[in-house]
């Protein structure tokens, strides 16, 4: 034995195949027994260079790669991509269209929702709520796949509106949906909201400031665990937002237990606001266009098409060459379920996007991995990776 | 020298019909734990291998037994392979004393319905439980590898830790029974609390009533002793992905989780003779009581099994430091109380046996 001896951290690689890491996150953590000195996440796993594939294709042939950066709610992406577009170039959608936006929106919250929240409980070590929330995730995909023909990558929301009509008995059945879905919350609420252990494991774990929150870039649900009324359907409502009504749930502590409240609460939220579109659906705006009829950006009716020659030139065009976009630059952003999901749009007047930039927020929330988990436990890491709510198709884009 | 040999022999044939018997059992509990959590996330659970997947088991351990034991390089190939051996063994061996019934073994052989009936029983099953720790410890620093020597660290930290609060809990027990043979303890619990009223021999005898705060302390601290959720630290999946278990493959894993299983069963059995009247009827009176008791004790063991796989299908796991902030300055010190209060009551009372 030496008088001195070097004292060297335990380091440890938590993923890429770790089962808590959520996707091919890998972290490395150094230990200090079981407390964390240090959280080094590292990305690009997953990198498919998605904002490069996107210059090469044009705009309609882009919509379905957004399905595939968060994957766990597909449309909402497609929907901030649709929305950049339509800024661009002046379109306005139509309002059952706008209905059948916002209601898939919503749908795809819960959908994220759900995940998220099961999960998180699944990182602190309660395995049964998962399989409940998956249950009831499988019926919305269902929805999905009723609209548009896909369960996950569904391509529905285009520029200018969505694809198809909803049938009347999808719309009763989406209906039908939100009246039993709350009941299903409250069971997995009785799991978990008043479990000592879920408690213990959560509270005052992975706290952040608002004044924090701000610097890190973080949005959505990040911001309003820590006290900040900021959801941009209320911001800077889009589509038909500003006509719903609904409340947004903010917490007081911005810790793990006050994210999860929140996606709780704001499942609920989102039943009401998909009552109220099904409703409308099925009531005043029963019949109308759900998408543009603008024949240089939206392709015909396949019924026109037959019919007209008008049609049948456009329906080529669109689907050879794509619309043409003046030239300029916009940024649309929607309130995706992780946060803030943002496309920064430069269009140089062809039929492809010169460059576009990708907003997303888990991005932004997992760069502050360190900063949140630095002395805490090891078993906290994965209980503040789950409330950060990280889905790597996003993040790696 | 002959008899001695016959002896020998004996003893061999029983506990090797006693294992067999208990290995049996084991692989319907397993089967019974994977159909229960499954139940409860709304899953049909294993229903393919014989009718509603009765023979999974089975076909698990053959598709264990067929598969390649993979070492790691780096790991000390002695420990590494002596590790799982050591869990199994230990958690078979503490059967020898567990008594599953009194009287003749159907009549063959007087006072045979435990292999081994030492009158310090409770103190060597207290012992073999002790030591299960060894097995976790060296398969997780033998393995050579960082999420094992974690959970090695933990499990040496948790096992002990409980084992305290178990001590104390048992000594509760044994003052009131008034000896450390199991068997002994058993037949305490003819009286109790409910003939104290006047009522015939029932459940309101048993341990479990009077020492209730024990019996809950001494069932949560049996899930913390064989690592069962909410106390599954050593193998967290959402931070070690599977603790000391991680580099373990093949029989050696199986051993492992053989091991872990016999030592749930085992404390299942524990909660049943120490505190559920072993095998005595619910009630002391005909029908009931004309069951032959092991049946009432394995009925019991399957009782307190039920609970523990419901656990592990509700509850979140707890973090380490608050794992041993339970053990030490919350079990501990009631189960401390009790101990002084039971042993004052008993004095102040008489009662003392």
């Amino acid at each position: 034995m030496t008088d001195t001896q070097s004292v060297r951290n335990f380091s440890i690689n938590f993923g890429p195949q770790h089962p808590a890491a959520h996707g091919v996150l890998r972290l490395v953590l150094e230990l200090d027994g079981e407390v964390c000195t240090r959280v080094d996440p590292h990305i690009g796993l997953l990198h498919r260079g998605t904002e490069k594939l996107i210059e090469h294709k044009t705009y309609l042939q882009a919509v379905p790669y957004f399905d595939r950066l968060d994957y766990v709610a597909p449309m909402n992406q497609e929907h901030a991509w649709c929305l950049a577009i339509e800024k661009l170039l002046g379109l306005t959608v139509p309002r059952r269209g706008q209905l059948i936006r916002v209601l898939f929106s919503e749908i795809g919250r819960i959908l994220s929702h759900l995940l998220n929240v099961t999960t998180q409980a699944m990182d602190v070590g309660a395995l049964t709520p998962p399989l409940w929330g998956f249950e009831e995730r499988e019926k919305l995909m269902v929805f999905y796949e009723r609209a548009s023909g896909s369960r996950m990558h569904a391509a529905y929301f285009r520029p200018g509106g969505v694809h198809e009509d909803l049938p009347p008995q999808l719309v009763e059945d989406i209906g039908t949906f939100c009246e039993h879905h709350n009941k299903v919350l409250d069971d997995i609420e009785g799991l978990l909201t008043d479990n000592r252990i879920f408690k213990q494991r959560n509270v005052d774990i992975g706290v952040v400031s608002l004044k924090e929150c701000f610097e890190w870039g973080f949005s959505g649900v990040m911001v309003r665990g820590s006290g900040a009324a900021w959801d941009l359907r209320r911001a800077q409502p889009y589509e038909c937002y500003d006509e719903m009504d609904f409340d947004i749930p903010i917490g007081k502590n911005g810790d793990c237990y006050d994210r999860y409240l929140i996606r709780m609460q704001e499942m609920r939220e989102s039943v009401k606001i998909m009552k109220q579109c099904v409703n409308l659906l099925l009531g005043a705006e029963r019949n109308g266009p759900v998408s543009a009829n603008d024949g240089k950006v939206v392709p015909p009716k396949r019924e026109e098409m037959k019919r007209s020659m008008e049609a049948l030139i456009h329906h080529f065009k669109l689907h050879t060459e794509g619309f043409h976009t003046p030239p300029g630059e916009v940024y649309a952003a929607v309130e995706a379920p992780k946060g803030e999901f943002g496309v920064y749009l430069v269009s140089d007047g062809t039929n492809k996007a010169y460059r576009c930039k990708l907003r997303a927020p888990g991005f932004a929330h997992l760069q502050a991995m360190d900063h949140i988990c630095r002395g805490h436990m090891l078993a906290d890491v994965s209980a503040v990776l789950g409330s950060l709510d990280i889905v790597f198709g996003e993040v790696d884009r | 020298m002959i008899e001695a040999l016959l002896t020998l022999l004996f003893f061999a044939v029983v506990s090797f019909g006693f294992m067999a018997g208990l290995l049996l059992i084991v692989a319907y509990l397993l089967w019974a734990d994977r159909k229960i959590w499954a139940a409860v996330q709304m899953r049909r659970g294993p229903n393919v291998v014989g009718p509603w997947g009765l023979f999974q088991s089975f076909a698990d351990l053959i598709k264990f037994a067929l598969k390649e034991v993979v070492i790691p390089d780096g790991a000390n190939k002695g420990v590494f392979v002596i590790a799982p051996l050591v869990t199994a063994t230990l958690a078979l061996a503490a059967w020898a004393v567990v008594p599953v019934s009194e009287g003749s073994f159907f009549g063959l052989v007087e006072g045979k319905w435990v292999i081994s009936d030492i009158n310090v029983g409770i103190l060597y099953l207290f012992a073999l439980s002790s030591l299960g720790v060894y097995g976790v410890i060296m398969g997780g620093w033998a393995s050579n590898s960082k999420y094992p020597f974690l959970s090695a660290l933990r499990s040496a930290a948790q096992m002990v830790s409980y084992e305290v609060s178990i001590g104390f809990v048992i000594v509760t027990v044994l003052m009131c029974a008034g000896s450390m043979n199991l068997t002994e303890i058993v037949r305490s619990q003819h009286t109790g609390l409910g003939t104290m009223l006047g009522l015939p021999g029932s459940f309101l005898d048993w341990y479990f009533l009077p020492l209730f705060p024990m019996f809950i302390i001494f069932f949560v601290s049996a899930l913390a002793e064989t690592n069962r959720p909410p106390f599954d630290l050593v193998e967290a999946e959402s931070e070690l992905v599977a603790g000391f278990m991680v580099e373990y493959s093949s029989t050696p894993y199986l051993l492992f989780m053989l091991g872990e299983y016999v030592a749930i069963v085992l404390m299942c059995a524990m909660t049943t003779i120490l505190f559920l009247g072993g095998w005595l009827p619910p009630i002391d009176v005909p029908p009931l009581n004309w069951v032959p008791g092991f049946i009432w004790f394995f009925l019991k063991v399957v009782l307190v099994f039920f609970m523990f796989a419901l656990v592990k299908a509700f509850v979140p796991r707890y973090r380490y430091d608050q794992l041993m902030r339970l053990g030490w300055k919350v079990f501990l010190p009631i189960s401390i109380f009790y101990v002084v209060l039971v042993a004052g009551v008993l004095v102040g009372f008489g009662w003392a046996p």
